[in-house]
């Protein structure tokens, strides 16, 4: 309600410490908001492109995500069907219209069969492509959109995620400026979702379970 | 929030003869406390990242109105809602009113500690719409009909056992002999009944770690995916975050992130790090149709300008509660607060009034660890110190405490009166403990001989042997 609202906002206003004008303040924000200082990044992942892939596969393992490496999309398909026949699953997976997606030869895979769109829960074999990857933390940058639908990243057992090497990046804050820009400014997807391994719980006896709501195997394949 | 926070001593005593609470409370200290030392010890610069978070927050705070207002209008720009709320009534109000637009039935939630303040689900509940906690934790507690225990870890209070005697009693559509001695079984059970859920939820319902005033995004850091499910199914994602959760910029928030997980449980990121920006777009496949964020003062920016303003700097990790002595022995419950540890015993006395939850602040032996571990480096103890001061002030506590108090003031303000008196006392007491050198009883002091010995006072006062140092240092030169 607008009143409740002003309230909220003259009650923040009249409490503060005063030190600075309004003017002042209004200055100051405004220059954070447009300038957005970069604060500190650790060094961990500042390192040559090939040192960062390793780093990414490295941390990605430890927090429980199979890391396997091709050379081109085209190897793919084949890698995605060794990870279904490997882990006994049924020949059949989802995925969205990502365009480097489509262009691996799934045609390749005959006994595969492949749906597209959202996840309605009932799958077991979720495939996306992540926008970026942080060799920092082993993680990676998935975007909403119908090329990449946010609720295979949740309901399926297993996710698979293929990620350019190229987009490996050093750091969270280089992760971000792989998404689009607008005059300088990252436009946000709906929504952002940074994944760092498998779902996993500590709530009964702060053992770590695997697999809580979301997958229960996390397998990246990175390509290049 | 329904408030026991002045029955701590009885609620103390409890804690600690409950058998089954003890043997859960002693994971604590075993799993965190090792953890977080390990990540932090891994990162060179996490030490100047705490630094960072706490410039970030102090600056967020001084101009916390025009990061709200700029917060607001990015939410509004992507098509979201914001509402404003004052009080935990308000919050509560407004959620019940979207619920009710979407005529909703059940609702899943997120792990939420504001809809814990503002006793979302009892109200919902009230009001013929059914709640649904999705989070592990939350879940088991939801089929307790308990509160949290701990701000991340809301059933650590539970041993396995509990846990699938909960899980029989409810899950009747199962088998009854179904085997359940291991916590993968438990966990996927829950898995399989709340998949369902998320489905047929009408709203979903989350928390948020921060607000970017730069987006409009809200966000949620979790484990276990249930909070995205549920705000990505619900026809409608209702956010509802205190005020103080906004952050300025998509890089301030990256340094912040960095600091939570690590200090929370250790991890160098936790699993999902959602950023979440208003509904479902044109060519979304899924997601929300509606998005709406409720910002709750609730008490908060009274504390602006006061010296509990640092206390707005809290994320909400936990570590302060996982290394406090205080907590291992007694748990979240006995605190009579859905914020327990430290950050509650600073929190809840500002949200609630001193007269409410004054004994708080003293169930604390200020040993410091949670100021070491704050990674907003929130001074917690010289907090607890204020609120010490003002339960003195205010005249709140026990006749006992304020006459025995007052009564050592007066020696204390008198030194020689008081050395006269400890000179007398020290030998007398060193008598009483006899070859032993223990006393088992002592007038006046049985809360303390009643649980352990008293050791007794050996050989001179402070001031005797100061004295004598000093005299043979006198005499060496």
């Amino acid at each position: 309600m607008a009143d409740t609202r002003a309230t909220v906002l003259a009650d923040i206003k009249n409490s503060r410490s005063k030190k600075a004008s309004d003017a002042d303040r209004a200055k100051a924000v405004a220059e954070r908001l447009s300038g957005r200082p970069t604060g500190i990044i650790p060094k961990r992942g500042q390192l040559k492109q090939s040192e960062r892939v390793d780093l990414f596969a490295e941390m990605a393992t430890k927090v429980h995500s199979s890391v396997v490496k091709v050379k081109t999309y085209e190897d793919v398909p084949a890698s995605v069907s060794n990870y279904l026949r490997e882990h006994n699953l049924p020949a059949e997976l989802i995925m969205g219209s990502d365009r480097r997606l489509a262009k691996a030869k799934w045609a390749a895979e005959k006994n595969l069969t492949i749906k597209k769109g959202p996840s309605d829960g009932q799958d077991l074999v979720g495939v996306s492509h992540a926008k970026a990857g942080i060799a920092e933390t082993g993680t990676l940058l998935l975007a909403s959109g119908s090329e990449n639908p946010t609720t295979i990243n949740f309901l399926a057992d297993h996710h698979i995620v293929v990620i350019a090497a190229k987009d490996i990046k050093g750091d969270m804050e280089s992760a971000w400026s792989s998404l689009n820009k607008k005059d300088d400014q990252v436009e946000m997807p709906r929504a952002v979702n940074f994944i760092t391994g498998p779902s996993r719980s500590g709530d009964i006896e702060q053992k770590l379970l695997l697999g809580a709501h979301g997958p229960r195997a996390l397998q990246i394949i990175i390509v290049g | 929030m329904e408030l026991t926070s002045h029955n701590l001593k009885s609620n103390v005593k409890d804690a600690l003869g409950n058998a089954q609470l003890q043997k859960a409370l002693s994971n604590v200290p075993k799993g965190f406390i090792d953890k977080r030392a390990k990540a932090a010890a891994a990162l060179d610069e996490f030490e100047a990242l705490r630094d960072k978070g706490r410039e970030i927050k102090d600056h967020t705070l001084a101009n916390l109105d025009l990061y709200l207002q700029a917060y607001e209008q990015k939410v509004i720009e992507n098509g979201g809602h914001v509402h404003w709320a004052k009080t935990a009534e308000d919050a509560r109000r407004i959620a019940l009113e979207i619920c009710q637009k979407h005529n909703a039935k059940t609702v899943t939630k997120g792990k939420s500690m504001i809809t814990e303040e503002v006793e979302l689900n009892e109200h919902l509940l009230e009001n013929g719409i059914e709640p649904v906690e999705t989070d592990l934790g939350e879940y088991i507690i939801q089929l307790r009909n308990e509160k949290p225990s701990h701000i991340i870890a809301p059933a650590i209070h539970l041993n396995q056992g509990q846990i699938e005697e909960d899980f029989r009693r409810v899950h009747t559509h199962l088998e009854d002999d179904r085997d359940m001695s291991e916590p993968e079984t438990l966990l996927a059970e829950a898995r399989e009944v709340l998949r369902k859920r998320y489905f047929e939820a009408d709203v979903g319902f989350t928390g948020a770690n921060f607000l970017v005033a730069e987006t409009g995004s809200s966000v949620i850091v979790t484990n276990e995916g249930n909070g995205d499910l549920t705000q990505t199914l619900g026809k409608v994602h209702v956010v509802m975050a205190s005020i103080e959760k906004v952050v300025p910029t998509l890089a301030d928030c990256s340094q912040i992130l960095r600091i939570l997980a690590r200090s929370a449980t250790g991890q160098d990121m936790s699993v999902y790090t959602t950023f979440s920006t208003g509904p479902k777009r044109e060519k979304d496949p899924d997601g929300p149709d509606e998005y709406h964020v409720i910002l709750l003062d609730n008490g908060r920016s009274d504390m602006l300008g006061t010296e509990f303003e640092e206390m707005l700097r809290c994320i909400r990790c936990g570590a302060c509660i996982n290394h406090c002595p205080v907590y291992h022995s007694i748990g979240g419950h006995a605190y009579g607060s859905i914020y327990p540890g430290p950050m509650g015993s600073v929190l809840t006395p500002s949200l609630a009034g001193v007269e409410k939850a004054g004994t708080l602040p003293n169930a604390s032996t200020f040993c410091g660890r949670c100021e070491s571990v704050c990674p907003m480096r929130i001074p917690l103890p010289k907090m607890m110190r204020h609120w010490r001061e003002r339960e003195f002030e205010q005249h709140l506590q026990p006749k006992a405490a304020r006459y025995g108090l007052a009564l050592w003031a007066y020696f204390a303000k008198r030194p020689k009166l008081y050395r006269a008196l400890v000179s007398f006392a020290m030998p007398a007491l060193s008598l009483l403990g006899g070859t032993s050198k223990r006393i088992s009883s002592l007038p006046l002091a049985s809360g303390w001989t009643k649980h352990r010995e008293l050791p007794a006072p050996e050989g001179r006062t402070f001031m005797q042997a100061w004295a004598q140092r000093e005299a043979l240092k006198q005499e060496a030169k």
